[in-house]
């Protein structure tokens, strides 16, 4: 007797539900194992996690601030793949977007909050769009494959924040201060450009409120209107959409500019919500990857822009956990492990 | 395993209740089969008949669930291909298996297990003498160091063919032979089979093409619904009673247009239209021609001769190098597909699946491909939702498709269904112009002729229609005017009254009318 594995010709609903319900119970399991080999008390462990990350004293707010950038980068995943674009450039997308949001804030030094915030958040937007722009160009009018460009732009852009903070005399680096001249930092900005929280015993960072209104614009956008309808067919069957006579390149350029904006707008929130300067350490927010646990993101969450609220919640919970729970008797490699 | 349901002696393969059963379907449900040695045997059956399937089980690729084989006389079963090519049975499949940059003489020695296609060191003038043997035998001509890039699609077959005589098949299955062939190539083809079945070969010819079955077969198995529903004799058997078993009820097959409508004026107008093909050659060259409205303008030719990328020039899918395309007093740059769909001009397109709609998108979505741009579903920028429902809902109540409901994604719908979507959203449109490139490929009967009579009436309303089709009974029955390509240029245009097969099969194979 044979077995033959046959494609589904539909998905049944449940199911769309059941695998990654299914899946993490069996990281779970999984993770018990390797917990009980390593002398770990897996259920105790488990209950730290949970207390780590949603029910300590502050855990909540730590887990949304991890949190925020993740939703923005998944959410410009999630943006792109719905037209099976691979924009694997939400990283380099992500630190274009410091740029424009420090300029921004740099450049509008003076004024109040209302007027400085919406120009960062603008600043970082358009950056990020016109980082993506590159390999959004090369895939529209020369089939250039937009995995490979948009991933080595990555490196290209995390090179330009170098050179901007460490190798030259750029607008964003700090020249004056007595610790600047020990090592090179950005320049800090104003305390109006600093983003406001909402809350006060959970604090919620203004990133990602912002964040989630994008969640709901992009299902809006994909799901109601004539350019998601575009979308949907240019992603389904490109043949089918020329066919019908839309257009497909604009469409590459439209969907890779939003899907950059998203991430750029991920890093007008770390400058305006966390960091105050532009980061260019490589020990800084270069070390996080944000750009690519988005793709991990948005793919758990089915490319599905409330699911990637979710998932991108909890992944923040789960790497606040780990930092936590990382200690003397519990090295970083298994925190690590268990994330992964 | 007892001789006593031997089906007898004369029967050089045959089977008995053979039922083959898939996840949700019954492709094949008790059926029987026999074929004498000596013979042409045609099986005939509509699509999803369960002709396929039969052939891949007496071929090794599927095993049945229930029933048994017999192969001259014994009970055989066969584990893979390859035992039933060791056991004489060889398939000619409707696509080729042929490796492109390889002669005729190593395709044929590919895969061959036995004598000298196992030795290490290959052998090429050995098998090209053995090759040139049999090709003469039959009346096949190749060139055996030919390679097969270089060959036409008649020739490839015969290739195929050749391959199957190599490994001494005793049992020879053509899957729809003739549909890649001119009527001239066909008929040679036949006395192929002839020649093969007098020396006491089994010839068994699977087909959907009525006339052909007659022409060329001792007997006829007819499938139904996975059922074998009849056998009979060719002789005793006419185009009709054939029909009516294939479908189960009484049918009228390929009867003649009756005009409803008048010819009016020139609508669509090519003049002199060349256009490079995919591969960087030009495909099109310096074609002409017009159709007014209410008239069928039928586009015969073998594949790929042209027809598609004048299909796509016509609708903008293919930027033209010379000439121009024009509709009513419009004359479009071409290249852009939006443009010729705001002339007016609708595309039924021959690939159904992926181009003519979105394959994994819902019903309702493929429904307004083209109209989302309009007034009548959107608001806007915003779609509305139930508008959208509304139309489709209607488009599948009155083109009469079986779906269970407006959401469900296009690709689960079955061809004649999915191609009744298209015809009523491409009509919906309001067109002055239709392009039908090959509109019943793949089709039941029934379902073909639901096309037909769309596109009738579709004529008698004044809609000018240009049918692009390698069936040649359909262009005949349909067409007002056919004109014949070949080689990317229009040979030759008859009036289809009066033409005959011959005259026009003549063009097809790049013979010059006289």
């Amino acid at each position: 007797m044979k077995v033959r594995i046959e494609r589904r010709l539909t998905q049944p609903r449940w199911l769309t539900v059941a695998v990654p319900v299914g899946s993490l119970t069996a990281a779970f399991g999984l993770i018990a194992v390797v917990l009980l080999a390593t002398g770990h008390n897996p259920a105790a462990t488990y209950r730290d996690v949970f207390e780590a990350a949603f029910a300590a004293n502050g855990a909540l707010t730590q887990t949304l601030v991890n949190a925020t950038p993740l939703l923005f980068t998944g959410l410009a995943a999630a943006a792109a793949f719905r037209m099976n674009l691979f924009n694997i450039g939400g990283e380099g997308q992500l630190y274009f977007g410091t740029i424009g949001s420090a300029a921004a804030g740099l450049l509008l030094a003076g004024q109040p909050g209302p007027i400085v915030i919406p120009a960062m958040i603008a600043g970082g937007m358009a950056a990020g769009a016109a980082w993506a722009l590159v390999p959004a160009f090369l895939r529209a009018f020369f089939s250039t494959n937009e995995i490979i460009t948009s991933l080595m732009l990555n490196y290209v852009a995390g090179l330009i924040l170098t050179y901007l903070i460490f190798d030259s005399h750029s607008y964003w680096r700090d020249s004056e201060s007595a610790s600047a001249a020990v090592f090179p930092v950005g320049k800090a900005l104003s305390d109006a450009a600093s983003w406001p929280t909402i809350g006060s015993s959970v604090v919620v960072p203004l990133g990602f409120l912002i964040g989630i209104g994008v969640a709901i614009g992009i299902w809006v956008l994909y799901a109601r209107t004539r350019f998601g309808f575009e979308v949907q067919v240019i992603g389904d069957s490109p043949r089918a959409a020329r066919y019908a006579g839309m257009r497909t390149r604009r469409k590459i350029l439209a969907v890779m500019a939003l899907s950059g904006a998203i991430a750029g707008l991920g890093g007008a929130s770390q400058i305006g919500d966390f960091r105050h300067t532009l980061d260019a350490d490589p020990k800084g927010l270069r070390a996080y990857g944000y750009g690519y646990t988005g793709i991990v993101v948005a793919a758990l969450a089915r490319y599905n822009p409330f699911a990637v609220v979710l998932v991108a919640f909890l992944l923040g919970g789960l790497q606040n956990a780990g930092s936590t729970l990382q200690g003397p008797d519990f090295p970083s490699g298994l925190v690590g492990r268990c994330r992964g | 395993m007892s001789q006593a349901t031997d089906p007898g002696p004369t029967a050089a393969i045959a089977c008995k209740g053979i039922t083959k059963r898939f996840p949700g379907v019954i492709a094949n449900e008790d059926v029987d089969f026999d074929a004498r040695a000596g013979e042409v045997h045609a099986l005939l059956g509509e699509n999803g008949a369960g002709k396929s399937t039969l052939s891949n089980i007496f071929t090794g690729l599927y095993q049945p669930d229930e029933g048994e084989l017999w192969l001259a006389g014994r009970r055989a079963v066969f584990q893979s291909p390859r035992e039933a090519i060791a056991a004489g049975v060889g398939m000619v499949h409707q696509h080729f298996r042929l490796v492109e940059p390889f002669t005729v003489a190593e395709n044929i020695m590919l895969g061959d297990h036995r004598d000298i296609g196992r030795s290490f060191r290959i052998h090429p003038r050995e098998i090209e003498r053995r090759v040139a043997e049999i090709a003469e035998r039959y009346g096949l001509a190749v060139d055996p160091k030919a390679r097969i890039w270089q060959l036409s699609v008649g020739e490839q077959q015969r290739v195929e063919i050749l391959k199957a005589l190599f490994r001494e098949a005793r049992v020879l299955i053509l899957d729809e032979p003739t549909a890649v062939l001119t009527p001239q190539e066909a008929s040679s083809l036949f006395v192929t089979l002839r020649a093969m079945a007098a020396e006491g070969r089994t010839v068994i010819f699977i087909s959907h093409k009525l006339h052909e079955v007659k022409a060329v077969a001792d007997r006829v198995t007819v499938l139904r619904g996975g059922r074998s529903v009849a056998t009979v004799e060719a002789a005793d058997a006419t185009p009709q009673s054939l029909a009516s078993l294939m479908v189960g009820r009484e049918i009228e097959v390929n009867r003649r247009r009756e005009r409803g409508g008048e010819i009016g004026a020139a609508v669509l107008e090519v003049v002199g239209v060349s256009a490079g093909g995919d591969r960087g050659l030009e495909a099109l060259r310096d074609v002409s021609l017009t159709v007014r409205a209410g008239e069928i303008v039928g586009v015969a030719g073998v594949a790929g001769n042209g027809q598609r990328e004048l299909a796509e020039a016509v609708t903008g899918l293919r930027p033209l190098t010379r000439g121009s395309v024009r509709v009513g007093d419009r004359v479009l740059r071409g290249g852009d597909p939006r443009e010729a769909i705001r002339a007016g001009v609708a595309h039924v397109p021959e690939d159904r699946l992926h181009t003519a709609v979105a394959p994994s998108l819902s019903i309702g979505s493929n429904v307004v491909l083209k109209s989302y741009r309009g007034t009548t579903v959107t608001h806007g920028p915003m779609l509305l939702l139930k508008r959208i429902h509304d139309t489709a809902a209607h488009l599948i109540r009155s083109y009469d498709v079986k779906a269970p409901g407006t959401t469900t994604p296009a690709r689960q719908l079955s061809g004649g269904n999915l191609q009744k979507v298209v015809l009523g959203r491409e009509f919906s449109g309001e067109p002055r112009v239709l392009i039908a490139a090959s509109p019943t490929r793949g089709l039941d009967i029934g379902a073909i002729e639901t096309v037909h009579r769309y596109l009738r009436e579709a004529a008698d309303r004044g809609v000018a229609i240009l049918l692009i089709s390698e069936d040649l009974d359909e262009v005949l029955a349909l067409a007002d005017r056919v004109a014949v390509m070949y080689e990317g240029q229009i040979v030759g245009e008859v009036d289809a009254g009066s033409a005959s097969v011959e005259e026009i099969g003549l063009l097809m194979a790049g013979g010059r009318a006289a």
